[in-house]
């Protein structure tokens, strides 16, 4: 009972950090159609660039815990929005017109791109980063395995719920979010209307790229350890969790993302700790079989 | 014009000139003098030179000089393979290096094939001599004996733990877990879970929670610092009370990096420090004189050239074949690090390996 706790807090975590980085494929994917594949490298850049932060802030002699988290949340967020913003720009739009596949293309070479960027201009080495919020709370103990719940998996939890909540509303209730999801309906009706399609669809990488942030901030802190290459492991299991939740639904994206971490983790705990990605990866196949749309997905209705 | 044609011939002639000038012994050196190991292929150099220099200072090998060849690999198996062939060009009689196994191996075909001698001070993967031939050395320890001596210790100084043996899947750290588990075996004790991971991951809760229900108290674990750092984070995180032990691999300041004080008390096997051996005191005080350190792997280059020099001094020859057979049965051979001989296959007959611990942000041998 105790381990099986356990093993579920750590899937819970783990699918909280995958569901995290979904968010921001689902929104981009929902409102052009398109799978941004450079959203798992702008996830390692606010990963790197919440290293540098804190590792600078502990330099200049910030030692509240507190206000150095804030100001390099602030910063990461900012830095990799402008990421985000930036790529629209330079790899996306110029191709908005073009065949399908183009700017599928683009994304993976912006992609490759910033990998190489990190790699030359950071190194190829992997980054460590001492725990910065330890500790926990014993939740049981049953003879001598005892239930170990950590701040940083709380905050995690709390954080991705909270972005989910945010985000939800942000689509649902705001002039922005119904800018949004005109754009996903008909992009050209949407322009017609008088909607600014490239403000709202330059918006949408911003608001990806800052989650993206939020999620390498948050994956620095509880791992402690970073690499140019982070980006495209995380990006893949994300991305996978954006499929099964069905491309477009934010609350699918977290669910998704949750499923495929405990997936791993019940798998891990109970069979082979080295087949945990074929289980969950053929878990994803046969339920895109039965569910093409993903769990919360809606049908594509052809327009005609 | 002209003149441009008469300084290429007299530079030329003076070059025929250097080469039949008295009687020389070409040796070669190789190991990355740049790339992300330059560290080590300075080293090597440098205990190279030293080593040449202080044996043409007594009057060289069988009354003629030893000249170095210096060749840089980057610790790239295209460029180890280029550079072997440069080397043989110039006529070297012997090869100390390279550094990286992954040159190293590959370059000792270049070197079998043209009758040459290759001794590597550096490299550990067993298939350099597994693989290799009548004419392939080092005079670092294997994998599989820093294994064993691991595996022993684990036997005799953590009677009735629970230890889990835990490796990566790749050529190094499934060889050095496999090696310990048998030594272990061998000593008497029984693992209580073996298991792989899988590398370049983050989150191994999963893994360790694992660990956490069957009770585990040592963990020795076969794989880089990376994966280690992360394990025993998550371990002591999750509330366990478990002592870590891994290979020359987390011998390194990224591992403390990553653990934080999480790291303390983690074990590991690793040559012992050569700089503190009486046979060195001399050589040491040589290097210090020159304002080098003689650290990592200056020494067992040193070694590498001292144990040549004495064998061909031993056969009044330098013929690679006949050297490489009196290295292997008139061994042990005196030098910087104390006595080496040889085996069969050309490995160090004594493991040479002993234990290290992190404490408080550093390591030292125990």
């Amino acid at each position: 009972m105790a381990y099986a706790l356990q093993q579920l807090i750590n899937g819970v975590t783990l699918g909280m950090i995958y569901g995290l980085i979904a968010v921001g494929y689902t929104m981009v994917y929902g409102i052009i159609g398109m799978i941004n594949f450079a959203h798992g490298d702008v996830f390692m850049i606010g990963a790197f660039v919440s290293l540098v932060s804190l590792l600078g802030l502990a330099a200049l002699g910030v030692s509240a815990v507190p206000l150095a988290l804030g100001l390099t949340l602030l910063g990461a967020v900012a830095i990799s929005a402008l990421y985000g913003w930036a790529i629209e720009r330079l790899a996306y739009r110029p191709l908005r017109g073009s065949f399908r596949l183009a700017p599928l293309i683009s994304a993976i070479g912006m992609s490759i791109a910033l990998e190489n960027y990190v790699q030359v201009v950071q190194g190829a080495r992997v980054k460590p980063l001492a725990p910065v919020v330890p500790g926990g709370l014993t939740l049981m103990t049953e003879g001598s395995f005892a239930v170990q719940l950590g701040w940083m998996q709380v905050v995690i939890v709390v954080v991705t719920l909270a972005v989910l909540a945010l985000f939800t509303w942000l689509v649902t209730k705001t002039p922005l979010g119904r800018a949004m999801r005109a754009c996903e309906q008909d992009l050209k009706m949407a322009a017609l209307l008088g909607i600014d399609t490239d403000r709202t669809i330059s918006l949408t990488f911003v608001i990806g790229a800052a989650l993206a942030a939020v999620a390498g901030l948050l994956f620095l802190l509880y791992y402690g350890s970073i690499d140019f290459f982070v980006g495209f492991i995380a990006g893949v299991k994300a991305f996978t969790a954006a499929v099964l939740g069905g491309v477009g639904s934010l609350p699918g994206a977290v669910l998704g993302g949750l499923l495929i971490g405990l997936i791993e983790t019940i798998w891990s705990a109970y069979f082979s700790v080295q087949y945990k990605d074929v289980a969950a990866f053929s878990i994803l196949a046969v339920a895109l079989i039965f569910m093409p749309t993903g769990l919360l997905g809606r049908a594509d209705v052809e327009k005609v | 014009m002209r003149r441009g044609g008469i300084a290429a011939l007299a530079l030329l002639a003076g070059l025929a000139w250097v080469g039949s000038a008295g009687a020389q012994i070409r040796i070669g050196v190789a190991g990355p003098i740049t790339g992300s190991n330059a560290t080590f292929g300075v080293q090597l150099k440098e205990g190279a030179e030293q080593a040449v220099a202080d044996i043409n200072a007594k009057g060289g090998v069988l009354g003629q000089k030893l000249v170095l060849e210096v060749g840089d690999d980057a610790c790239d198996p295209k460029q180890a393979v280029s550079v072997a062939n440069a080397l043989v060009e110039r006529g070297v009689k012997a090869v100390i290096g390279h550094f990286c196994s992954s040159s190293s191996i590959p370059a000792s075909k270049v070197y079998t094939e043209e009758g040459v001698l290759q001794i590597s001070p550096a490299s550990t993967n067993p298939a350099y001599t597994d693989h290799g031939s009548w004419n392939t050395f080092r005079v670092c320890g294997r994998d599989d004996q820093q294994g064993a001596v691991a595996g022993k210790y684990i036997a005799e100084h953590f009677k009735g733990a629970k230890v889990a043996v835990l490796h990566d899947n790749s050529a190094y750290g499934k060889g050095l877990a496999d090696e310990t588990l048998k030594a272990m075996n061998a000593a008497g004790m029984k693992e209580a879970l073996y298991s792989a991971y899988v590398p370049g991951e983050r989150d191994y809760s999963a893994l360790v929670s694992r660990l956490k229900e069957a009770g585990i108290t040592v963990i020795y674990l076969g794989g880089y610092q990376n994966e280690a750092g992360l394990i025993i984070r998550q371990a002591k995180e999750q509330g366990m009370k478990v002592t870590l032990i891994g290979g020359d691999a987390l011998v390194t300041k990224e591992f403390w990096d990553i653990t934080g004080p999480t790291g303390e008390a983690t074990l590991m096997t690793f040559p012992p420090d050569p700089r503190t051996r009486a046979t060195a005191a001399p050589v040491v005080a040589e290097f210090k004189a020159k304002k080098i350190d003689p650290e990592g792997y200056v020494l067992y280059t040193y070694a590498a050239i001292q144990i040549w020099a004495a064998a061909a001094e031993k056969v009044h020859s330098t013929d690679p074949r006949k050297v490489a057979e009196a290295m292997k049965a008139d061994g042990p051979w005196p030098t910087v690090l104390g006595d080496i001989g040889f085996d069969k296959k050309g490995d160090v007959t004594r493991a040479d390996y002993v234990f290290y611990v992190w404490h408080n942000g550093s390591y030292s041998q125990m």
